[in-house]
């Protein structure tokens, strides 16, 4: 990071800027198309940027980590229906809940390694997606309306688009500082060390088992609240949230955007949801676009665009 | 008498995820490949069969025809695409084959159309038959539980008795080497690829009538099969065999009996609440349980 002035800073400074400039682009059009469009990539972008501490710097390949989304919206939508609508309860005990699952998940998944482990996040997921299919109370397969966004009293209106659109960039902008505050930190290098030579760590004393553990904790609780932010935003929760199908959409995301980059995730969630709504204005049918695409970024751009713009060759 | 029934069920459904474990397991085992577009032959499999019978008005025929059919596409997915991806990281592979999944699920949805097909059951096979005095069970699920059966039979001959699982077996050890025995692996690796996809478009031409045809058919089996994998071990045909046949049991059995379990507990409206969600759970607790006892299975392959 010598020169300052690369096409990857450059880059990632004029997202930042258009993603902070939107809501004035909006306010002088009128067309709130795009400020709902956005909200929701911020939030899957907050998402990606939890799952890239443990896919990214930790090597942990989750392919559960939709049900994070799940179990934070689910959260907000039970304490709705049942009357409770302040977020300053909601919002803490989503994160719990969140954090909690993740512990408990955490320390079966992590046991195993490789293949399992891809396998055993999803399963664990599909475990929680026909729990919450099985909530009649709650909706059940059809899901459950949220009549009321959280409420924070005159702090912060939620059921503004822009103020909400503002609360969720700020607190993407707060988890990717605490990611690269994270990484970069005791912690983030025994993970980053677990990730290359798990036994030469423990060799030298580091229990990597805790470490990776608390690392999924923590990218669980991140989700969490990315789940408490899209329940809000769509006000409406609903088993579709946590479909397998958006674990593998996260992942595709911080790969596409580049693993183990701070902005990865960002530039990936951006990249591909405009993608996917660029593609189904013209055809009904851009699954069958974006498919072999997934192949082909896989196949021949093994840094992401992140790995490209710094013109760096990952190993 | 009910359970009896309901234990055949089970017996069938597992034999039907033995069909599409052992695919997922032969693959993973010899290739080292990480295949989630494997439901996607699933569903391939029986909307190729549900067509062919419907064109040639013949159940047998038009499975026959759907089996071939999968076996060739599996072949061309794996010469075009996956080939490429043998060797690489198993994150690559499961995103790669994730992008197939939507492709394959939007090609359908483009050929098909979004409605589903039904494919009907033969006449000569929906009769239900006697199996025990003043007990009858539907013969189509007798007939699947008796092809599965052949089929492993058939599985196990092959790998363990001929020249061709001789070299399966011997790729699985050590490919290098056998590549270097003068054996063109990468047919091997293409022919073991379609007859896996073979296996999982029998699964799903055979379950077809007993369910509607319909996208995504494959995609919640297949999670399915995962978990008989882990249970089984990845790589071992024995284990993804057993695995199976108990998941089986374990799910549809439990999905039966549980709500009248649990009643006995309980009062019968928290029993209602809670007996479909604890039903869809029990083998994923089964599953966690396995891993806590045994990391790798009940049956893992010697380690490499």
């Amino acid at each position: 990071m010598k020169d300052k002035f690369n096409a990857r800073s450059i880059v990632i400074a004029c997202l930042l800027a258009l993603l902070a400039l939107l809501p004035v682009y909006v306010g002088l059009t009128g067309h709130y198309f795009p400020l709902t469009l956005f909200t929701r990539i911020v939030i899957l972008a907050l998402a990606a940027t939890s799952l890239n501490v443990i896919l990214g710097y930790g090597g942990m390949v989750s392919f559960g980590h939709a049900a994070y989304l799940g179990i934070g919206g689910y959260v907000v939508g039970i304490l709705a229906k049942e009357g409770i609508a302040s977020g300053l309860v909601q919002w803490p005990l989503a994160l719990a809940v969140s954090a909690m699952a993740a512990r408990i998940g955490g320390a079966l998944c992590l046991r195993t390694r490789g293949v399992y482990f891809i396998m055993i996040t999803l399963a664990f997921a599909q475990m929680i997606y026909y729990v919450a299919v099985g909530l009649d109370r709650y909706g059940g397969d059809d899901g459950l309306t949220i009549y009321r966004r959280s409420q924070f009293g005159s702090l912060i209106n939620l059921s503004s688009k822009i103020e909400f659109y503002y609360l969720c960039l700020a607190l993407l902008l707060a988890a990717i500082y605490l990611t690269w505050r994270l990484v970069n930190s005791r912690f983030g290098m025994a993970i980053r060390g677990a990730r290359s030579n798990d036994r030469r760590m423990r060799a030298i004393g580091f229990p990597t088992f805790r470490y990776r553990l608390v690392a999924f904790v923590i990218a669980g609780t991140m989700c969490g609240l990315a789940g408490v932010l899209l329940a809000n935003h769509t006000d409406f929760i609903s088993p579709a949230v946590m479909h397998w199908t958006r674990s593998g959409d996260l992942i595709v995301m911080v790969v596409l955007g580049g693993m183990g980059s701070l902005f990865g995730p960002l530039i990936g969630a951006v990249t591909l949801l405009v993608l996917e709504e660029a593609l189904s204005g013209i055809t009904e049918y851009w699954q069958i676009i974006v498919g072999p695409l997934f192949l082909l970024v896989v196949l021949f751009a093994r840094g992401g665009i992140d790995g490209m713009l710094a013109g760096a060759h990952r190993g | 008498m009910l359970l009896l029934e309901q234990c055949l069920n089970g017996l069938q459904f597992g034999l039907l995820l033995f069909l599409l474990a052992a695919g997922l397991t032969l693959v993973f085992g010899i290739m080292d490949l990480v295949n989630l577009a494997h439901g996607s032959f699933y569903m391939i499999g029986a909307y190729c069969a549900a067509t062919f019978a419907a064109v040639t008005g013949s159940f047998v025929l038009g499975a026959l025809l759907g089996l071939v059919a999968t076996l060739i596409v599996g072949m061309m997915v794996d010469v075009l695409a996956l080939r490429r991806l043998y060797g690489r990281d198993h994150l690559d592979q499961v995103l790669g084959t994730f992008g197939l999944i939507l492709f394959f699920n939007e090609l359908v949805r483009l050929i098909w159309g979004p409605a589903g097909l039904s494919l009907p059951v033969p006449g000569w096979l929906s009769a239900a038959v006697e199996i025990l005095p003043g007990i009858y069970y539907p013969s189509y699920r007798i007939a699947i539980i008796v092809v599965a059966l052949l089929v492993a039979l058939f599985l196990y001959i092959v790998v363990m008795r001929t020249r061709l699982g001789m070299l399966i077996r011997a790729g699985a050890a050590n490919r290098e080497m056998v590549g270097a025995l003068g054996i063109n692996i990468k047919r091997l690796y293409t022919l073991v690829f379609g007859l896996g996809a073979a296996l999982a478009g029998l699964a799903g031409l055979m379950q077809a009538p007993i369910l509607t045809v319909q996208i995504g058919m494959g995609e919640n089996i297949l999670i399915l099969a995962f978990v008989v994998i882990i249970i089984g071990g990845i790589g071992s045909i024995r284990g993804a065999f057993l695995a199976a046949i108990f998941v089986g049991l374990v799910d549809t059995v439990g999905r039966a009996f549980l709500p009248d379990l649990l009643r006995l507990a309980m009062s019968p409206a928290a029993a209602a609440t809670l007996a479909p969600a604890l039903s869809s759970m029990l083998i994923y607790l089964l599953m966690a349980l396995v891993l806590v006892l045994r990391p790798e299975g009940l049956f893992p392959v010697g380690s490499k």
